[in-house]
């Protein structure tokens, strides 16, 4: 994905995020989100490797073998910060004391269900710690490409990959729109500045609900 | 007190056919000196139950790539190949579980528990052929606990009672893992008299510890 993009990504993931919020980003594109915290917002990022208060990446020369994050790349540890085993972190994310988790996806559909952890046949990594966090986290966010490489939609009627959780997703973020489940269906809340609501519509195969007004991001 | 034995000699009691709960993240915290010496005696037909399969030159992985691995209990196969394609060969047998899942199945065993409920999994293929129950309203899938034979772990420092502290977040599994081990070897970067170690840096009591060994020392 081209680096504008992901900043862009990035930066309206970092929107949702609220001062004292307990977060943990996924690998890749969600991590994103860190290099646009607003100041004045302090959000306390979890590693599901057993940490909180993961702080940026340290400079070539001092990385620590033992300080590493859930995709084994080295980090710091802000003040304030804590260690513990696997399953009090499991504790954290299934019992309910995480405010926000960011995920990517292979894909997500309009019932607010989740596919990112195989590809039947193809490619299977396994669910790591990702079903926890989206059945516990207080509230979901799903980060992604709106199409996958091919030009295919990758925001659903229904998934048809093996799900991570079904019916958790409550917001999701791509380079063309904010999109949010509610009870009147999956809301396109947003689009990104320079696309018409058709261009969102063609390019989204789950049926959008069109709200009167929608902002751009 | 803890026997302090060599890494050959915790390799030479491990039996092929063993299950083996590895301690470790990605390699991080993972017992690399024991893992060398299970890959250097040729201990194979193993089950290992483990966080991730790590990489082919690091951790897990390296029992992976020398076909020592059977079977496996893991959540994350993804930074891999070698694995992936002994599954899809057939040549490994794999349960997926979630990570979450996993730590309290393997905690349950060394807690004298038959399982855990959890909600995680619900609706997904994770469910199938599980029991699940309704507390207060809600489902859970029944997870049975999973045994293992020996825990082979990682920690920093260890008393001559074979109490542990961690090092950061290489810690993860390695205190959950020693607790389900019938026996528990732990490798350790340094070997301390006791009253050494201050009681509330403690992080795995030495009940659950039978053998220590020094990382490095083969």
């Amino acid at each position: 994905m081209a680096n504008d993009k992901r900043s862009m990504i990035g930066a309206r993931i970092a929107k949702e995020l609220k001062d004292g919020d307990y977060v943990n980003l996924g690998i890749g594109l969600p991590t994103e989100a860190v290099n646009h915290i607003p100041p004045g917002v302090h959000v306390v990022f979890q590693s599901e490797n057993g940490m909180l208060g993961v702080g940026p990446n340290p400079p070539a020369g001092s990385e620590d073998k033992d300080l590493v994050n859930a995709g084994g790349g080295y980090i710091t540890a802000l003040p304030g910060a804590s260690y513990f085993d696997s399953a009090t972190s499991f504790a954290i994310i299934r019992g309910g004391h995480i405010d926000i988790t960011v995920l990517g996806a292979l894909q997500v559909d309009q019932e607010g269900n989740l596919a990112n952890w195989m590809i039947p046949g193809k490619m299977v990594p396994g669910m790591g710690g990702a079903m926890d966090l989206v059945t516990g986290a207080k509230k979901v966010i799903v980060a992604m490409e709106h199409c996958d490489k091919y030009g295919n939609p990758k925001v659903l009627k229904k998934c048809n990959l093996p799900l991570t959780a079904k019916g958790k997703v409550s917001v999701i973020i791509t380079d063309m729109a904010v999109m949010e489940l509610r009870e009147e269906g999956l809301v396109l809340c947003e689009i990104a500045e320079g696309l018409t609501v058709e261009e969102v519509v063609q390019a989204t195969e789950a049926d959008l609900v069109i709200p009167c007004v929608i902002n751009r991001f | 007190m803890v026997k302090q034995i060599t890494a050959a000699e915790a390799a030479a009691m491990i039996k092929p056919g063993s299950r083996l709960a590895i301690g470790g993240f990605l390699a991080a915290g993972a017992p690399e000196t024991i893992i060398d010496a299970l890959v250097e005696k040729n201990i194979g037909d193993l089950h290992i139950i483990v966080i991730a399969s790590d990489w082919e030159d690091r951790g897990v992985g390296k029992l992976v790539v020398n076909r020592l691995v059977k079977s496996a209990q893991v959540s994350h196969l993804g930074t891999n190949k070698a694995i992936q394609a002994q599954m899809n060969a057939g040549e490994i047998q794999i349960e997926l579980v979630p990570q979450g899942t996993l730590m309290e199945r393997v905690r349950a065993f060394g807690a004298g528990l038959g399982g855990v409920l959890t909600p995680t999994g619900l609706g997904t293929v994770v469910e199938e052929g599980k029991q699940i129950v309704k507390v207060d309203g809600k489902d859970y899938i029944i997870e049975p606990a999973i045994a293992s034979d020996f825990a082979i772990i990682r920690a920093h420092k260890a008393d001559k009672l074979g109490n542990l502290t961690f090092s950061k977040t290489s810690r993860n599994s390695n205190p959950i893992m020693a607790m389900a081990g019938k026996i528990t070897i732990a490798e350790v970067d340094e070997i301390v008299e006791i009253g050494e170690l201050d009681p509330e840096q403690v992080c795995c009591p030495g009940v659950f510890v039978n053998y220590i060994l020094k990382t490095g020392e083969v």
